[in-house]
């Protein structure tokens, strides 16, 4: 190997990688396991931080590349990390292990909730959460709604396109394919010719 | 609730959720409403009550929130004949939900990732951004808005428009506002 200025300096800690596919499951399933209400800020924590599978820089781009597919973000990553190492195995086994283990600990909450639905507090708990669950929900977009103050369209369009988006979704309850094509193409074509060449 | 679903419901909500996960730009709970409109309004398949349910099991509960979609298909099963058909309800609305998206993901990625700097790709992956959060949004105020019948139910969205904000703007544990929420239903203030 030759040696050029992207090398690592000295000083920086060694770059690790999963010894093997069950490392790769049992890391993925520790990583959800301890994900409530969003897994992302765990997965950037223990896999950039602690094992140093990824720099934090590969760790931004591969994390662009999940938000733009569809599907839920974090398990687009870990698919992402998964084939990184190990190929289609890799990105199955990533998949599994986060996945498995909480499915089944969300089916035994939901065993847990069915013996006690009848009793007015669980019911009230789960109405109180699901409460508290609509506003988390909320709160992230609003938290993302800063990204938009360096959007290439200018704020106030994004704000009008987003106005339209609600409205279409919350107040008239348009289904979703009809309201993701139309107001989705406009933006991504009004986008294009902003962008530079 | 009892239901009773055909081989061709069966597949016809595999199919649904199967186009819902090409359409889960940033997210599977960005197609929460329309699962809401599908399952709920249209076919009767759920209760507003497990739909609701679902999603805040799921949000409770430790790992990927997409896992409420698990827990809509385990309700509709149960409602169509008990734990078994549920299971089998999880195995549909999940692979439904996951097949296409991470196909699509799998296939993608390394090509994505070589070409990053592409003009289309990045007008796609910024163009969506008011659409993504807008849909985010809409999703809580739905899940929020589902049981007011009445002025009097005003106590769910309060709470809901409270956490909203002090998530936004605070960097309290979410374990923490989902336990004050879960007390205040116990003790029947919400």
């Amino acid at each position: 190997m030759t040696p050029s200025p992207d090398v690592p300096a000295a000083e920086d800690p060694p770059r690790s990688q999963p010894r093997s596919l069950t490392d790769l499951f049992v890391s993925f399933t520790l990583l959800a396991l301890q994900g409530f209400g969003g897994v992302l800020a765990v997965v950037q924590r223990e896999l950039v931080e602690k094992k140093r599978w990824m720099t934090r820089e590969e760790f931004v781009e591969e994390w662009a590349v999940a938000q733009i597919m569809p599907g839920p973000n974090v398990v687009n990553l870990s698919l992402m990390i998964g084939h990184r190492y190990f190929g289609l195995r890799g990105a199955m086994v990533a998949l599994a292990g986060m996945l498995t283990v909480p499915l089944l600990v969300v089916l035994l909450l939901a065993l847990v909730y069915a013996q006690f639905a009848g009793h007015p507090g669980v019911a009230g708990a789960l109405r109180g959460m699901g409460a508290v669950a609509a506003g988390l929900i909320a709160a992230t977009g609003m938290k993302l709604m800063g990204a938009l103050k360096m959007h290439p369209l200018g704020l106030p369009l994004c704000i009008a396109l987003a106005l339209l988006c609600f409205t279409g979704i919350a107040l008239l309850r348009l289904p979703l394919v009809y309201v993701l094509l139309g107001l989705g193409v406009t933006a991504c074509t009004l986008t294009y010719k902003k962008l530079d060449r | 609730m009892s239901i009773t679903l055909q081989w061709s419901d069966w597949l016809a909500m595999f199919g649904h959720f199967m186009v819902l996960s090409l359409l889960s730009v940033g997210g599977a709970i960005t197609t929460a409403p329309d699962m809401h409109r599908y399952l709920v309004d249209r076919q009767f398949w759920l209760t507003d009550t497990q739909f609701n349910a679902s999603v805040a099991i799921a949000q409770a509960a430790p790992g990927p929130n997409v896992l409420f979609v698990a827990l809509m298909g385990w309700h509709v099963g149960l409602n169509a004949g008990g734990p078994l058909v549920g299971l089998f309800g999880v195995l549909v609305t999940m692979l439904g939900i996951m097949l296409p998206s991470t196909t699509l993901t799998y296939l993608a990625a390394s090509w994505g990732h070589r070409n990053r700097n592409l003009r289309w790709v990045r007008a796609f992956k910024q163009g969506m951004a008011p659409i993504v959060i807008a849909l985010l949004i809409a999703t809580g105020w739905i899940l929020a808005s589902a049981n007011v019948k009445s002025l009097q139910d005003w106590r769910v969205p309060l709470l809901a428009a409270v956490t909203a904000a002090i998530v936004w703007r605070t960097r309290l544990h979410l374990l923490w506002l989902l336990g004050t929420g879960a007390l205040l239903g116990w003790f029947g203030w919400i």
